[in-house]
């Protein structure tokens, strides 16, 4: 399993040292300086907004009373429906020169031409920070605010009566005390940005990604998009250390016990105002902006846009995402009872490296996956010819078989983590108790360990699927010709400008990914009333 | 006839830490017994190794006389023909009370598994509530649904890990009586690991006291208490000082306090460790023997008083509450020994 996980990533590495055609020099030389500077200035703008933008919110919601404060508390995760490549096409469809808030501002000052006026140009690494860190800010707050509550009440009293006032404890004990929490919380961000293709390609901005897809794609190098990918695992592997010493540090920092939580402080006036914008900014420009703008052009659009060919779209969307999720929970219940069977150092550095899938770039590892899987059917296709005088094509690669391995392998961490937590519920006690009473290891997973994790097997069935249903850098390079899901069709329509008509298919993904975001909500509010120790579930299952 | 249970010379590990090293001990049909020792001396991985969820460094164990674990492996936990009762009830919480106590039964017929689960309901007193859930019943009721889960079986030993350690003191004491009578009444063989001095007591047809993963002595809970066969036992065993003694010709041993009789095989001139527990120092006002009162404790029925020898030396003295002295005043007191134990110093 975990071998199954380390060959893209081996297959990229193995191809970028030794390439059939080097473009190293070249790409040293040319393009990789940019590449490299824009992913990082790319990675810094969006780390730093969702840090300011996910801990201020956090922090209001979880220290201060105002109005709407309940509803903001889980509205503000809303943003997390939303795929970037969505918010970018919607954006630059409002913002630009032809769109509506131009013309309104020339209709209003009577300006006429563009030189007329000074406006700020969407499509630029400013606007790809600011949409990216719109959409992105929820895994801040969500391990922020859960940070923020757990701290035992007793702390900042303590800080309180030897003399430091309410801000200053702020920063000298809660924020350092959340600090692995907020480290984790930025990493998955940037992690994600790392993998975002659909803004930065509709955006212009060269990063990594982007060149990958530009060498790959268009100049059909494969080596030379492995050595772009190799380059891109570089960061994702600072970023999986910044996480793994993030989650380290987090055990010694949070004791789990809380004494109730601590009252609020309500804001009143201009301060309750000002704690109320801060807060709604984010879900109003992350999502309903947005969403009003999908739903108005998807109303407008309806006949244009639902056509058998879209039905057909969807269904694909639904049958890859429905077989990789069903897929990694599978191989994610195998792998949580095998780690519950044998507790071994060996079987956690495999279920960990099994799970290193999510930080590796949906670009890199698509094109690692294809690697082997082509070798194999190349290699199959010529016994074949050999013995039989038949081709068999490529039964692997050219099919959406590629895909679901890679969808697998990407958000296999997202069931593992799930579905060990839920494991991790049921009692080791249980096991024995159910072994002594004289049921085999398997019998005692399908009739004592299954009904008791059911949901929490279901919860990252869902989540998975609706990851995949979101996919889109894997799928774009993976897809089989005239083969389309949602997400690559959303891509091409919008590309194309034509924003009204893909707006349907925009419209589908965010609705199904509001499914878990909703279900996370829930986790929120019953875990504030119930069991204040216990953060949601999914939140950690998003990142073990 | 045979023990039903044969522990020879087990050692476990765990990563690299001897946890159980060379244990043995047996058990005979019908007995009760149980491993008492601090947290971490390994007595809980004797139980697992029991069960079928520990394996064996070395040595082996018997059940029936036949072997059911050895170095090179054993038979799984659920052939094992034994059952357990864990501190945290482990009962299945989708499952109703009439179902969890089912769960040992599924090779049976129907009708036969309802009789069986009536009768054990019936006798740890829980008849009525078949269709009740877990959640649904205090932690007293779902220690019984346990433990009849557990005897649902017949199994041929039951193995049993702090099971009351998660009841409150009161309900705690009564469930130890109800529970060794119960098994008493169908002639239950069982092994329990406890932390608690009183469980092992009332559990202790034999005790074991282990430390560092080892049993440091095997025996009946009153010799245990009584003549502890090492210092570790001494000490972890009841309350009690050691104080200084000297053996003397003729069998005796001179201390502070008194002579005593018997010098346990040690030869004159040799210096000892006499044990005193609290109720062998008996408060008399017309003693001449006076010790000075340091510290009390008021504990409700008596009072257990730390007393100054004149080198200094302290004692332990467990007197009725009505003898109300207060700290620094001398107190009258009779040294009355029934069990000397003795260690070198």
């Amino acid at each position: 399993m975990a071998a199954l996980c380390l060959l893209p990533v081996a297959a990229v590495l193995w191809l970028a040292l030794f390439p059939s055609e080097n473009i190293w020099p070249h790409l040293i030389a040319t393009t990789l300086p940019g590449y490299i500077g824009n992913t990082l200035i790319l990675l810094a703008g969006v780390g730093a907004s969702t840090l300011l933008t996910g801990v201020a919110t956090a922090r209001l919601v979880t220290a201060c009373e105002f109005p709407l404060r309940k509803q903001l508390e889980w509205l503000l995760l809303l943003p997390l429906a939303i795929p970037g490549y969505v918010i970018a096409y919607l954006y630059t469809d409002l913002l630009e020169f032809a769109g509506p808030v131009q013309h309104a501002l020339r209709a209003v000052f009577n300006w006429r031409l563009a030189s007329d006026y000074w406006f700020p140009e969407v499509r630029s690494m400013g606007g790809a920070v600011m949409l990216l860190g719109v959409v992105l800010y929820p895994y801040v707050y969500l391990l922020a605010r859960a940070s923020f509550l757990e701290q035992s009440g007793y702390l900042p009293d303590v800080s309180r009566l030897m003399g430091r006032g309410p801000v200053a404890t702020f920063f000298h004990v809660e924020l350092p005390i959340a600090r692995p929490a907020i480290a984790v919380g930025v990493a998955l961000a940037m992690m994600e940005t790392l993998n975002d293709f659909g803004t930065v390609d509709f955006f212009s901005v060269q990063t990594l990604t982007a060149g990958l897809y530009d060498v790959w794609l268009n100049m059909g190098n494969l080596g030379g998009g492995a050595q772009i990918g190799a380059t891109m695992l570089a960061f994702a592997v600072l970023l999986i250390s910044l996480e793994y010493v993030g989650r380290r540090r987090r055990r010694f920092y949070q004791s789990a016990s809380r004494f109730g939580g601590r009252p609020r402080r309500r804001l009143r006036g201009r301060a309750a105002w000002a704690a109320l914008g801060v807060c709604a900014a984010p879900v109003l420009f992350g999502f309903v902006i947005p969403a009003l703008l999908l739903v108005s052009h998807a109303a407008g659009h309806f006949e244009a846009a639902w056509t058998p060919r879209f039905r057909s779209y969807a269904l694909n969307s639904l049958w890859v995402s429905g077989a990789a999720s069903l897929s990694a929970v599978a191989l994610a219940v195998v792998v949580g009872y095998a780690r519950r069977l044998r507790r071994s150092a060996a079987m956690a550095a495999a279920s960990r490296i099994a799970s290193l899938g999510y930080a590796v770039p949906g670009a890199v590892l698509a094109v690692g996956v294809l690697i082997p899987l082509a070798a194999f059917d190349n290699a199959a296709d010529a016994f074949l010819r050999a013995h039989f005088g038949v081709t068999s094509g490529l039964i692997l690669s050219g099919t959406s078989f590629a895909i679901i391995v890679t969808y697998v392998i990407r958000f296999l961490a997202v069931s593992i983590g799930a579905v060990e937590a839920s494991f991790g519920k049921v009692s080791e006690s249980m096991d024995m108790a159910a072994r002594t009473l004289g049921h085999g290891a398997l019998q005692t997973l399908r009739r004592f360990h299954l009904p008791l994790i059911k949901s929490g097997v279901l919860t990252a069935a869902l989540i998975v699927f609706v990851d995949c249903m979101k996919e889109l850098p894997a799928t774009l390079i993976l897809r089989p010709f005239n083969f389309e899901t949602l997400a690559t069709h959303v891509y091409h329509f919008a590309s194309d400008e034509m924003i009204e008509q893909s707006a349907l298919g925009a419209l589908f993904i965010v609705a199904a990914g509001l499914v878990p975001v909703i279900i996370l909500s829930r986790t929120i509010e019953s875990a504030g009333r119930l069991d204040p120790a216990n953060p949601a579930p999914p939140a950690d299952a998003r990142a073990p | 006839m045979p023990a039903l249970l044969e522990v020879r010379g087990i050692s476990c590990r765990y990563e690299r830490r001897a946890a159980v090293v060379d244990t043995s001990f047996t058990l005979e049909q019908g007995m009760v017994a149980s491993l008492l020792g601090p947290s971490g001396c390994g007595k809980t991985t004797v139980l697992r190794a029991i069960a079928g969820f520990q394996a064996l460094d070395a040595g082996s164990i018997h059940l029936s006389g036949h072997c059911i674990a050895d170095r090179r492996g054993g038979l799984p936990p659920e052939r094992r023909k034994l059952s357990m009762v864990f501190q945290d009830h482990a009962l299945f919480p989708h499952l109703s009370v009439e179902k969890n106590v089912a769960a040992g039964l599924f090779a049976r017929a129907a009708a036969e598994t309802r009789d069986i689960v009536q009768s054990i309901l019936e006798k740890v007193g829980l008849a009525g509530m078949n269709h009740r859930y877990p959640h649904e019943l205090s932690g007293g009721q779902q220690q019984r649904v346990a433990l009849a889960r557990a005897l649902a079986p017949s199994p041929q030993l039951l193995l049993m890990d702090e099971p009351f350690s998660n009841l409150d003191p009161d309900l705690r004491e009564k469930l130890r009586q109800e529970v060794y009578g119960l098994l008493q009444d169908i002639g239950a063989t069982c092994l329990l690991v406890t932390h608690d001095q009183q469980d092992a007591f009332t559990f202790g047809e034999r005790v074991g006291v282990m430390r560092d993963g080892a049993i440091e002595q095997w025996d009946t809970a009153y010799r245990v208490y009584h003549e502890p066969a090492t210092r570790f036992v001494a000490d972890f065993i009841g309350e009690g000082v050691f104080i200084d003694g000297v053996v003397s010709a003729g069998n005796r041993i001179d201390t502070e306090l008194a002579s005593l009789r018997g010098a346990a095989g040690h030869p004159p001139g040799t210096r000892v460790k006499v044990l005193i527990r609290p109720d062998d120092i008996i408060h008399d006002d017309n003693s001449p023997r006076c010790a000075t009162i340091t510290q009390r404790a008021f504990r409700g029925e008596n009072y257990l008083y730390t007393l100054a020898l004149p080198s200094g030396a302290e004692i332990l003295s467990l007197v009725p509450s009505h003898h109300n002295h207060a700290v620094g005043e001398d107190l009258g007191i009779v040294l009355d020994i029934d069990h000397l134990v003795v260690f070198p110093a």
